[in-house]
């Protein structure tokens, strides 16, 4: 199934998310190897060329190694992965705020809901729990 | 600069009065997959027919790698015309026969893959085939040649949505750094992501060329809502 992209933004950006999302997500764990540019392509419906461009992106921000013969790999650096989660967990923090305020509400109001979401949500886990 | 691998210079053409083409300026480099898109009569099939030395220019000059189109040329361009040209008679497998005699760069066991892929019967006569099992058989002839450029005019207009994608990643697949692959089309929407780069033409003259992503990341709008703006009518 190829990938979904929005129109506003560059592919190639679009692209280095969304495998930065599976760096974090473990579907491409740390030290595995990645798909080549060809197979990304193929997997993601996109131009090679833009592949080539989102991974040489990764690569220049450390988290993937290109080992000229075997291929590339991600990162066996676990500093270099903590450091992208903070950010990508602080740029979804900082959204969710905007949408919010958006919205009308204020922080106390926003601190409240996310308990209130905490608790309903470990309450369905603990329903589920057994099956 | 590398050579380009078509490189038009105050080309024109004209049938009778009308001007299809108009003092056109163009050089497109190797190694990129390019959408030539423009609205209907914009000169994007003549264009084609040019680089493929099936037209000749009334002024100005065309060259592919650098050599006017003719004997050399031809053996490095795979063209794919608006409607098949194979004979009624004959069977799918019989077409790859002709090509396979024809020309030295095709792939035969690349062609019974695609073939297979996309469910052509090999034995069946092109006359009793649909449309669009049809047009699959010349694209499958056309993709399997190992040509340095590929033009392709309106190459999934006539499929299903799902061939559609196989054909896209079949030109992915196929794509190589010294091969280039100019895709005319009118569904945008579905060959954009593929697309390095795109010529907008209008009237017979280039009026955009420029890449995709730039395109995203200047203005912030998809290739097919920028041709919607450029094209209103």
């Amino acid at each position: 199934m190829a990938w979904i992209f929005s129109s506003d933004r560059p592919i190639y950006l679009q692209l280095t998310d969304r495998v930065i999302s599976g760096i974090l997500t473990g579907e491409y764990p740390m030290g595995s190897k990645l798909p080549s540019v060809r197979e990304f392509a193929e997997i993601a419906s996109v131009n090679p060329n833009t592949v080539q461009r989102a991974l040489a992106e990764l690569e220049a921000v450390g988290l993937i190694d290109n080992q000229r013969t075997t291929g590339k790999f991600v990162t066996e650096e676990e500093e270099r992965i903590t450091m992208a989660r903070e950010k990508r967990g602080s740029a979804l923090a900082r959204d969710f705020l905007k949408n919010m305020t958006d919205l009308g509400y204020d922080s106390d109001q926003v601190s409240q809901l996310l308990r209130e979401a905490q608790e309903e949500k470990e309450e369905d886990e603990d329903g589920y729990a057994g099956y | 600069m590398d050579m380009p691998v078509i490189k038009c210079s105050g080309l024109s053409k004209n049938f009778g009065n009308v001007y299809a083409l108009s003092k056109l300026d163009l050089a497109l480099p190797a190694g990129k997959i390019i959408g030539l898109l423009g609205p209907n009569g914009s000169g994007k099939t003549t264009l084609l027919k040019l680089a493929c030395g099936l037209l000749t220019p009334t002024e100005g000059s065309i060259e592919i790698c650098g050599t006017a189109p003719g004997q050399e040329s031809k053996a490095l361009v795979s063209y794919l015309p608006e409607r098949t040209y194979l004979p009624d008679w004959m069977t799918a497998q019989q077409c790859l026969d002709y090509f396979e005699d024809f020309y030295s760069d095709f792939d035969r066991a690349r062609a019974e893959n695609m073939l297979a892929a996309l469910g052509v019967p090999g034995d069946t006569r092109m006359k009793t085939l649909s449309k669009g099992t049809k047009e699959k058989v010349q694209l499958v002839l056309v993709m399997s040649r190992r040509a340095r450029l590929y033009l392709l005019d309106e190459p999934i207009g006539g499929v299903d949505p799902a061939a559609r994608d196989y054909i896209l990643s079949t030109i992915i697949r196929n794509y190589s750094e010294d091969s280039t692959v100019l895709i005319s089309t009118h569904l945008i929407y579905d060959v954009e992501k593929i697309l390095d780069e795109f010529v907008f033409l209008q009237q017979g003259q280039v009026v955009s060329y420029a890449s995709t992503d730039s395109l995203r990341a200047d203005l912030g709008k998809s290739l097919d809502e920028y041709f919607r703006e450029v094209f209103r009518c």
